[in-house]
């Protein structure tokens, strides 16, 4: 059975990790949850911000219906039921950047229930994660500690802004499964256009819940349901890398087993991650934990909606990758491993599919994953941001397929493109440096009987060892400054030395 | 010429667009009235300047034949609708300072209509009260006394300010709110007209929130046509308010006219409350015989749940509350009692800025929608709630309207009830029924009691049946002929 490999070695036996996350996912909008203020990146301080945001008395919110567009969305898009009622609720607590006194949220009836996404580790080996469920809820302001040593400033740009949070089940094994999970969530959030997933700006963020249990345990969970199978959880908040994710689960694995083989026990509480040590570290025990007094907010009716209206986004909802994935490998005859490559990122799907449209898909999924990526990583450049465009490398395709130059000179000139010959078209590359591939075979008897008539005893040679034609191939190829047809060169040759 | 503060808006409105007088002279009138009556303490806040501005331009568009429904009248606002530019504090000492820079929906609407703002009208803070003896400004006095005493009485609560300074003439009409009997029981205290329209009538934008599913809009206004005329004005659909209903708002006074001849009015049983002040008790005989004299049929109705009302409101009110006066914490405006700690300064701010009465009612929000409290208080209040609401609804299947009295009884002294809480909020028990339901409700003077104070009696309208409610009112209105005047002591 597969569990045997999440178990994780003790003193004292084995021990199974179990994993849940919350994802915080900035919804893609240009206004924010409830106010018509700017939800975009990057503004001055406190430039963002409506009364409402800013909590003025008598202001009232007013829901974004793109915002629940976008929340159904992704529903569909984790398979998951969508709730055509449901309801907000106000979480309230005390803090300098939540200037309600209150964050609007979705607490007993979230817009969206369970789901199932599928999550691939590695090229043979997938899993299914089950989502518990996808409630709207507004994000807080931000508080600034450092401007001054004894005053915090705040700013309330992205107080209001809609962010889903989307629980999975307590499903994922194994730090590998979480950071795939997390990864997979991000590429179908990128697909839907539902969130941007640029988590170095706080759009994607994980509190991540970790409980370990003796080995065994967990299948007993699964079988009754039953929670007190499973450890006492700790949540560590606001994870922002998938890196990080794979490193706090590791981390608070091995430390709770520690805690328990050592007779101690786990308490439930919130941590928070060191990203320089790798460590988390106790935030907020249980006894210290708010009582957020959850209740309807009597400012906003229920959330209702038609079944059409979910069926007619269901309508527009674009290719996602698993689909994709499939296609790809039907299409354009790509394997499993491939085709999974390109779609984890649909700018590269995109680029890769502008790119083998119409052409041989396994030569421009060979050029797209090794020559174009290898020189993205190289540069730690971004697909949107590569300094070939997918019509150029396309071209350099149509060229080596119609054998206007062999994949040699084709690596050259993309070589070119980089640098002196950027932004040209490799046709018009080939013509200015006259770099076709020479197929005349006039010109290529002549540089044969050339090299055959300066090189008897390599001639001599070749009549008992036929592999030795190979040196006779590579001199004519220099001869023609590698222009040259290699199979017309070949078959010249063996024509001329008489070789079978 | 005639002291102009005896007309009504309809008088106004009729001599104004006759230029028997200017907007500039009805509006000084007004404020010189307003300004030597400063006894009452009916207003927080009077703004001469804006009003006169006001009124001249007012005079300018009844010059260019360009008047509006509500030119030139001189409106007071109670001190819970943020006005821009102008200080809104909703009587509280946590809002120091606090100048909106936008105006609530309903002032708008008012303003649009060319109406005259004289100035900010007293309430108990936050709206949190029944005598208008929880303001940070002091209680506003009634200026109704008993007759040959010289005690000061209340005007009744939340709305006190706009009763007092609509039954004193210090204004030609009044905005005013109702989470639980707020503009119906002063209105009854005051010998003045008020409305609490259907749920969703008027937008909340822009007034102070206190209980959000609760509270509402409306006028208190001399007489029955003035304060249909207010609302007409006040309500509407308001795109920024998701509770306000889309809905055209008809001309409410052309409502008056129909009598009650045909209408079915019940009498709800319950509301005969055990050792109930005998004079109100007749009060609301004669209110119901008068409506039967002019042909209405009146039947005894059964609202069994009516005694869950107040319990019920006493959870709810309080608990939205809670919440929704969270944001009153020191950080962004109003008043802020410095600490380096930043849960000191909070809990500093709240205990210096809020008064008794509101940090009671925020105590007792908090508790109930704590955990392991909620289901029992907070859920439960709420499902009794629908189920007044469906009995409300059911009765109306019977009846056009209810026929209540509006408060338990005449305007109390200062102090007499304020040591009691719970003897105070009693005073909601014939009103708070009508907000759980979010159906309309008005209270019209309906005679004086034996020591000459005024008593009302209240009219109940399924939701949106504001029309027929004023029909009923109006018929009522002529058929006691009320025409009591207070005596002017405080001037």
């Amino acid at each position: 059975m597969s569990e045997n490999r999440n178990l994780l070695r003790g003193e004292t036996g084995d021990w199974e990790v179990v994993v849940g996350l919350e994802v915080h996912a900035q919804v893609l909008s240009v206004t924010k949850l409830f106010s018509g203020a700017s939800a975009a990146y990057g503004a001055g301080p406190n430039e963002n911000v409506s009364l409402v945001d800013a909590a003025m008395p008598g202001m009232l919110p007013v829901l974004n219906k793109y915002c629940v567009e976008q929340a159904i969305k992704t529903g569909l898009g984790l398979n998951a039921k969508v709730n055509t009622w449901s309801r907000f609720d106000r979480k309230n607590y005390f803090y300098p950047d939540l200037p309600q006194g209150y964050q609007i949220s979705q607490y007993k009836d979230p817009i969206v229930g369970e789901g199932e996404i599928e999550v691939e580790l590695d090229a043979d080996r997938t899993i299914k994660v089950g989502i518990e469920r996808l409630h709207l809820e507004q994000d807080a302001g931000k508080s600034i500690h450092d401007l001054s040593p004894k005053e915090s400033y705040v700013d309330l740009n992205r107080s209001g802004v809609a962010l889903m949070e989307i629980v999975s089940k307590p499903e994922l094994r194994s730090a590998e499964e979480a950071a795939a999970y997390f990864s997979k969530l991000r590429t179908i959030l990128r697909y839907l256009g539902t969130c941007d997933g640029n988590m170095d700006q706080g759009s994607m963020r994980a509190d991540v819940n970790v409980s370990v249990c003796r080995a065994g345990n967990y299948e007993k969970f699964r079988e009754t349901g039953d929670f007190s199978y499973l450890g006492t959880r700790t949540e560590t908040k606001n994870i922002n890398s998938i890196r990080f994710v794979r490193q706090v689960v590791d981390y608070e694995a091995r430390r709770q087993i520690q805690v328990l083989e050592s007779g101690g026990e786990i308490d439930q509480e919130t941590r928070l991650f060191n990203v320089k040590t790798g460590e988390t570290r106790t935030m907020r025990s249980k006894e210290d934990a708010h009582d957020y007094r959850y209740f309807p907010d009597p400012d906003l009716l229920p959330l209702t909606f038609s079944e059409e209206f979910v069926e007619e986004i269901r309508a527009r909802l674009p290719e996602l990758p698993d689909a994709k994935k499939h296609r790809f490998m039907e299409e354009y005859g790509l394997s499993g491993y491939d085709a999974a490559v390109l779609v984890a990122d649909k700018d590269k799907a995109d680029y890769f599919e502008k790119v083998a449209k119409g052409r041989d898909g396994k030569l421009a999924s060979s050029w797209v994953t090794t020559e174009l990526f290898g020189l993205l990583n190289k540069e730690g450049r971004e697909i949107t941001d590569s300094p070939i465009s997918a019509e150029q490398l396309g071209s350099l395709i149509d060229l080596i397929q119609d054998k206007t130059i062999s994949g040699k000179i084709a690596k050259q000139i993309f070589e070119l493109m980089l640098d002196e010959d950027a932004g040209k078209d490799p046709k018009d590359i080939v013509e200015e440096r006259g770099l076709k591939q020479v197929t005349d075979t006039g010109a290529l008897e002549a540089a044969a009987d050339k090299i055959i008539a300066a090189n008897p005893e390599q001639v001599a040679k070749v009549k008992d060892k036929p592999k030795a034609l190979g040196w006779f191939v590579g001199q004519v190829m220099k001869e023609t400054g590698g222009k040259a047809n290699p199979q017309a060169v070949n078959e010249i040759l063996k024509k001329k030395l008489g070789v079978e | 010429m005639t002291d102009l503060t005896t007309k009504t808006i309809a008088e106004l409105r009729e001599g104004l667009g006759k230029r028997e007088f200017s907007a500039v002279e009805v509006t000084d009138a007004y404020l010189q009235r307003a300004e030597s009556a400063a006894a009452l303490n009916a207003y927080v806040r009077l703004t001469p300047e804006k009003a006169k501005a006001q009124a001249e331009l007012s005079d300018q568009r009844i010059a260019d034949a360009e008047a509006r429904p509500l030119e030139g009248i001189p409106l007071g606002i109670k001190d819970l609708f943020c006005t821009e530019g102008i200080e809104t504090n909703a009587a509280s000492h946590i809002l120091d300072g606090f100048v909106p820079p936008y105006e609530s929906t309903v002032s708008a609407n008012l303003l649009a209509d060319g109406a005259v703002f004289l100035g900010k009208l007293n309430l108990d803070e936050f709206a949190m009260g029944s005598s208008n003896e929880t303001s940070y400004y002091g209680p506003v006095i009634n200026p109704w006394r008993r007759e040959g005493e010289d005690t000061k009485l209340t005007p009744g609560g939340s709305s006190g300010g706009s009763s007092a300074a609509v039954a004193a003439r210090l204004c030609a009409g009044a905005t005013a709110t109702d989470t639980g009997g707020s503009i119906r029981q002063p209105a009854s205290l005051t010998g003045t007209v008020g409305i609490k329209p259907t749920y969703g009538r008027c937008s909340r934008w822009g007034i102070v929130a206190f209980a959000s599913s609760l509270d509402q809009a409306g006028p208190i206004a001399r007489d029955v046509r003035d304060a249909a005329i207010l609302l007409t004005s006040m309500a509407g659909h308001d795109p920024k308010d998701s509770t306000s209903i889309d809905r055209p708002v008809p001309d409410y006074e052309k409502a008056l006219e129909g009598g009650v001849k045909g209408l079915k009015i019940g009498i709800p049983k319950e509301y005969r409350l055990d050792g109930m002040n005998a004079e109100i008790d007749a009060i609301w005989q004669k209110g119901a015989d008068l409506l039967k004299a002019q042909g209405a049929e009146i039947v005894e109705v059964s609202l069994p749940l009516t005694k869950y009302a107040l319990p019920v409101y006493y959870i709810v009110a309080p608990a939205e509350a809670s919440s929704n006066l969270a944001r009153y914490d020191g950080v962004k405006y109003g008043l802020r009692v410095h600490d380096d700690n930043i849960d000191e300064m909070y809990s500093k701010t709240r205990a210096a800025g809020f008064g008794k009465e509101v940090q009671r009612r925020l105590m007792i929000g908090t508790y109930v929608l704590s955990a392991g409290y909620y289901d029992a208080y907070y859920l439960r209040a709420q499902r009794v709630r629908k189920k007044i609401a469906d009995e409300m609804a059911k009765v109306f299947e019977e009846v056009d309207l209810l026929l209540t009295p509006s408060s338990p009884s005449a305007a109390f002294g200062l102090g007499e009830k304020s040591s009691d809480p719970l003897e105070m909020y009693l005073n909601d028990v014939f009103t708070v029924t009508a907000n759980l339901a979010g159906v309309p409700g008005i209270s019209v003077p309906a005679g004086l009691d034996a020591q000459g104070l005024p008593l009302g009696l209240q009219l109940i309208a399924p939701a949106f049946g504001e029309e027929t409610m004023l029909r009923g009112a109006a018929a009522l209105e002529e058929a006691i002929g009320f025409d009591a005047q207070p005596t002017e002591w405080w001037k």
